[in-house]
């Protein structure tokens, strides 16, 4: 009831911003149509500016997903799992995770699906899906759209941010069902 | 940092590739990711084009002006180089709205548009500010308050309570934001080039 509540809100939420943005502008005696295409024009430019920048990375993260080298780093990467109490079936999508969202998104599915939504498994995968983003994607597109190259700390950042989110995905619901380690 | 990452995933990809015998998967991923990169991109125009047309109106009407004016407390905190009601709080804040209620389609658009705002500031062309670190250092770390896409996969498949991952997500996102605003605070002096 209050999920759906919840969605549906979320769904009228956006038209609603529009036209409130669109009315008070008119209020304040903006020539709203005018104005929205000056915008929009803008927004135009910096869309196709982000062409290369997402080329170098799609690359990259296709061709590293289609030579499987996943699946490498998955077993290397196993024993460390045990020990961090995390199921090994976790580990694909916290590699992946930070790589490809539409990727991400299909093994989380796969997870939920083999599994069942209210199975250890599941729960963990649900929460590590939602609670974590697309890392790489959103710097290179990012500062791709202001054309910056030099990103400091900021992979760093967000990697270490995923790192937390997978451990405590872990760590919460191994609490909340009282699974020893 | 990126430049390691790139190099490290084609790297990988055609060594394992080689290795594996997948040479010829790699090869057409290569070809094929480059086009959905583009098509991304073009899907992304109109959204784009969107959002930054609303967001004018929102500029002069007043209504950015207003909002930065309402979110100042936290702003200043978390961006204390950025004058308190430049443009570019209200984009920043738009944002991270869009992020926590869930409005996907809107979250990047608007994110992208912040950072444009935030380039207008005084500094380097070429080298990330600190508010742009810290402003998607809290983007990476994937504020939701309401994670609608993983509810419906988990009631596509008979979850008998979908909705019961939200609070969990809630304290994990809490943590991994906190983890990733006091890891940029401490990285900045450090990652600055000058």
């Amino acid at each position: 009831m209050l999920v759906r509540a919840v969605t549906a809100a979320s769904n009228v939420m956006i038209p609603l911003i529009i036209l409130t943005i669109c009315l008070v502008g008119r209020l304040k005696g903006v020539r709203v149509y005018e104005t929205f295409v000056e915008g929009a024009k803008e927004g135009f430019a910096t869309a196709v500016r982000l062409i290369p920048f997402l080329v170098a990375m799609f690359v990259a993260i296709g061709m590293f997903r289609a030579s499987g080298a996943l699946k490498v780093v998955t077993g290397a990467l196993s024993p460390v799992t045990g020990l961090l109490g995390m199921p090994e079936e976790l580990l694909p999508l916290a590699l992946i995770r930070p790589l490809s969202g539409s990727g991400a998104l299909e093994v989380a599915t796969n997870l939920v699906r083999t599994f069942g939504p209210d199975s250890v498994i599941g729960r963990m995968a649900s929460t590590m899906q939602a609670s974590s983003e697309t890392t790489l994607y959103i710097i290179t597109v990012y500062f791709g759209a202001v054309g910056i190259k030099k990103t400091r700390h900021c992979l760093a950042a967000g990697l270490l941010a995923d790192l937390v989110a997978f451990l405590s995905s872990v760590a919460v619901w191994r609490l909340v069902l009282g699974l020893t380690p | 940092m990126v430049n390691a990452v790139w190099l490290v995933l084609i790297a990988a990809g055609v060594i394992t590739g080689l290795v594996t015998g997948n040479g010829e998967a790699v090869t057409s991923a290569a070809l094929e990711s480059a086009g959905s990169a583009v098509t991304l991109c073009f899907g992304l125009i109109g959204a784009m084009a969107l959002w930054c047309g609303v967001m004018k109106i929102a500029e002069e009407a007043g209504i950015a002006r207003w909002l930065a004016r309402m979110v100042a407390p936290p702003a200043r905190v978390l961006f204390p180089s950025v004058p308190r009601d430049h443009p570019a709080i209200a984009a920043v804040a738009m944002s991270i709205a869009a992020n926590l209620l869930g409005m996907g389609n809107a979250a990047t658009p608007l994110g992208i548009r912040a950072m444009e705002e935030l380039a207008t500031l005084p500094g380097s062309r070429d080298e990330a500010s600190d508010a742009m670190c810290t402003f998607v250092a809290i983007c990476t770390a994937g504020i939701t308050l309401v994670p609608t896409t993983i509810i419906a996969i988990r009631s596509q498949f008979g979850s008998t309570s979908p909705a019961e991952v939200v609070v969990p997500i809630i304290i994990v996102n809490l943590l991994a934001t906190a983890v990733a605003i006091i890891a940029d605070r401490f990285a900045r002096p450090v990652s600055r080039s000058r």
